[in-house]
């Protein structure tokens, strides 16, 4: 077994590079790997309440978001200062997410064996 | 040392898959191994058959092949990013109805799984594009 944190950096909704890449998560974590998921930048918005993905003929993602537990992936980590750049805090996204300053984000990944890109 | 190599993004969208290509050949003539190359997302466009650039551009896809059969690397298109893009090999062709083979030489069809064993022996994972 191994660890992997996936850093989610890119804005939703341009594409389906958010599905394909939770598609690769919910492998790992079926393989029964450790997976963690970190949120910063326009990654943020990735878990933002309220999308209307639907209108824009597009996947909603948060369906798939909310199957994170059931994989087991339970440690979701978003940066500080990206959600808060954005006008956001915890209580809009859909999902519990441990909020991490930016100065703590390379501590984290130190912890991790593999780092995978969304 | 053993790499686990995943591309995602297209021939003509970005160099990532020409900095793939050069790394890999660096690392094998550095004696280090190449377990798998995995292509997702938009990465599955190098594995077209039928892309022909004009004759003065670089053959992107035949450099792939010619990497496959000449240093034996593993060249594996994920089956859902491939399917849902229009890539289609042989028997998925005939499962549908149709007559066709997209995919290009050296490369072979799999599921993330394979991406996931890879990470999994791999001492190094980097992800291109």
């Amino acid at each position: 077994m191994k660890s992997y944190l996936f850093v989610m950096r890119r804005p939703p909704n341009l594409g389906n590079h958010v599905q394909e890449t939770l598609d690769m998560i919910l492998t790992m974590a079926a393989f029964d790997q450790a997976v963690s998921v970190l949120f910063a930048d326009d990654g943020v918005l990735q878990l933002k309440a309220g999308q209307n993905q639907a209108a824009l003929s597009l996947k909603e993602t948060s369906a798939i978001f909310n199957a994170l537990p059931v994989y087991e992936v339970n440690s979701l980590y978003v940066e500080a200062e990206s959600l808060k750049s954005r006008g956001l805090a915890p209580a809009d996204l859909i999902l519990p997410a441990q909020a991490i300053e930016r100065i703590k984000i390379s501590e984290l990944m130190k912890r991790f064996q593999v780092i995978i890109p969304d | 040392m053993k790499f686990a190599i995943q591309i995602n993004a297209s021939p003509y969208q970005s160099n990532a898959g020409l900095d793939a290509y050069y790394f890999i050949q660096s690392a094998l003539n550095s004696q280090h191994e190449i377990l798998r190359v995995f292509f997702y997302k938009e990465g599955i466009y190098h594995a077209f058959r039928y892309a022909l650039p004009p004759d003065d551009e670089s053959k992107f896809n035949r450099n792939w092949t010619e990497l496959a059969e000449q240093r034996g690397i593993d060249l594996v298109v994920c089956i859902s990013a491939a399917q849902r893009r229009g890539l289609l090999c042989e028997d998925e062709a005939r499962r549908q109805g149709k007559q066709d083979n997209d995919l290009a030489g050296g490369f072979r069809i799999g599921g993330l799984g394979l991406w996931v064993e890879a990470t999994l022996q791999a001492d190094r994972c980097i992800v291109f594009g």
